[in-house]
């Protein structure tokens, strides 16, 4: 359907025991549209896409993602998207076309289509050389670009990133930014990402939606943002709001600890 | 054409084979106790009348593969949960319950495989099967031992989240699992309070349908062993599928 929105968020909370990790917020992306979530660590970015991706149940509100509601209508809602989460989550004792090929029959793309479709995937993140590699031998970087790879597979009609560009060098963010505007364009898909970077929101995103605290202190393109808080930057549109900065080595440094301590166990 | 269940299943037996060390390792246990129960206490019990103790140990020794391999699978699951990769299949758009049967049939191949390896080395050390028409029927007992314990195993993994306390509890259950199942020593002539123990445990109707296809002497009979097998897999089967859809990362 034309003109329909592609998320539709209303009143959403998730409750974690005593923790408020979303706290009623209510939000629309619509079609073909780049949103961000532009927050600091622990705004509640990734639980939104856990609700938005049928990972987590949401407390209390209303959610249609594609035109279905991820509660109820899980499978119609899994078949509308692809994901790159914020942590791991490739099989390291498979090889990278393994991988690639899990994913593809898992969401049921069409045998006659798949092996193209992965081996212009592989090559475009360049990692055409090193398909037949276990995936533990991969570099950080080289699993990130095969996780996004990986979430383009079945032509989604949505894209959750959740923090996409974390510890990628400049070229690959670049590249990776540069590809995901390609399929924007060629194939109609609404991207949806979370960074707590301020000059990738500005730069890639159609709107921004500022998040702390579990909440949505302001929705809009950055100029909006600039022009509703007299801000001459989207930095400083962030602090007016905010009353804080995000600073960027300390919270990725702790990101890093987080995902390393996830991998390798307590 | 690929659907979501063999893929999965493809998976976790791609793995295992790349996994030699855990192969070979797995081995270990089987052979020692071959050779160390079947050798050490074969005079014995030929002299009190049983005759080849070889002939009555391996099939429960193949039983016992099984077992091991098959409750230890369930670890899997642990780590996927770890190492990230469970998110990526339950965002498919693949039921859970595909998703449970896929892990448990794989998981119980990697088992049969293991058994079938230990069956070889007990005809190697002297073990023989003696109605070759029956290896169907074991192969068949086989897999119901391998199905049941896979799904016990990733049942209990799905409740877990630590690899650590894991491998304890496998244990705790394994151990009276395999020596109170008729494995070693036979169930006839067992003192009563044992006799009803070894009765309640549904490995005894595994290794006496194994034991019974593979030598001939099956005490509670095929048709028993089959019904008991089938009908405690399937309610255990049932309760994995429930806590795997409980499941949430
Ligand atoms: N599974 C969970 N159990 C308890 N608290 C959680 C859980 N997941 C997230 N939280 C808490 O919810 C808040 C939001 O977390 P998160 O959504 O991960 O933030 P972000 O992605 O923006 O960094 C944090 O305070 C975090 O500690
Ligand atoms: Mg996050």
């Amino acid at each position: 359907m034309r003109g329909m929105p592609a998320i539709v968020v209303k009143g959403l909370v998730k409750k974690f025991g005593k923790v408020v990790a979303v706290d009623g917020i209510s939000f629309e992306v619509k079609e073909g549209e780049i949103f961000a979530f532009l927050g600091p660590n622990g705004a509640g970015k990734t639980t939104t896409i856990k609700m938005l991706t049928t990972l987590l149940h949401p407390t209390d509100g209303m959610m249609k993602v594609n035109g279905f509601d991820p509660v109820s209508q899980m499978d119609d809602v899994r078949r509308s998207f692809g994901i790159v989460f914020q942590d791991p989550s490739l099989d390291d004792d498979l090889t990278a076309e393994e991988n690639m090929h899990f994913h593809a029959v898992l969401y049921g793309v069409k045998k006659d289509i798949r092996e193209k479709r992965i081996h212009d995937l592989l090559r475009f993140v360049e990692l055409e050389e090193r398909k037949d590699d276990l995936v533990k031998k991969f570099s950080g970087g080289m699993k990130r670009r095969l996780e996004i790879a990986r979430g383009l597979i079945h032509h989604p009609k949505i894209l959750f990133l959740d923090e996409p560009t974390l510890g990628l060098d400049p070229q690959t963010r670049n590249s990776m930014w540069e590809h995901v505007s390609k399929l924007r364009k060629s194939e109609g898909m609404t991207v949806f990402f979370t960074t707590h970077y301020m000059e990738e929101a500005a730069r890639i995103a159609d709107r921004v939606a500022i998040i702390d605290h579990g909440k949505i202190l302001k929705v809009g393109t950055v100029d909006e943002l600039k022009r509703q808080t007299k801000a001459k930057s989207l930095e400083d549109a962030f602090l007016k709001l905010t009353g804080r900065v995000i600073r960027e080595e300390q919270s990725t440094s702790l990101e890093r600890m987080r995902t390393m301590r996830k991998g390798w166990g307590r | 054409m690929m659907d979501p269940l063999q893929v999965m299943w493809l998976r976790q037996v791609k793995k295992y084979w790349r996994s030699k060390p855990r192969m070979i390792g797995s081995l270990g246990q089987p052979i020692l106790f071959l050779v160390a129960f079947g050798f050490g206490f074969g005079h014995i019990y030929a002299k009190a009348g049983g005759g080849n103790y070889l002939q009555f140990l391996a099939p429960g020794i193949i039983a016992m593969s099984i077992l091991f391999t098959a409750m230890f699978t369930g670890i899997e699951l642990i780590w996927d949960r770890r190492f990230g990769f469970l998110k990526e299949t339950l965002v498919a758009p693949v039921s859970r319950s595909q998703l449970v049967l896929g892990r448990t049939l794989g998981g119980a191949t990697v088992a049969v495989a293991q058994g079938i390896v230990v069956c070889i080395i007990s005809v190697l050390v002297g073990f023989r099967p003696e109605h070759l028409e029956l290896l169907p029927l074991a192969l068949v007992f086989m897999f119901l031992i391998a199905f049941l314990f896979t799904a016990l195993g990733t049942a209990i993994a799905s409740r877990m989240e630590d690899m650590q306390a894991f491998p304890l509890i496998i244990n705790f259950l394994i151990m009276p699992l395999f020596f109170l199942s008729g494995a070693l020593f036979p169930l006839t002539g067992a003192p009563k309070g044992l006799d009803v123990v070894m009765r309640l445990n549904p490995l005894s109707y595994g290794v006496d349908g194994l034991r019974g296809a593979l030598t001939g002497t099956a005490d509670f009979g095929f048709r028993l062993d089959l019904l008991v097998l089938v009908g405690v897999t399937i309610v255990v089967f049932i309760i994995e599928k429930q806590l795997f859809s409980k499941v949430e990362v």
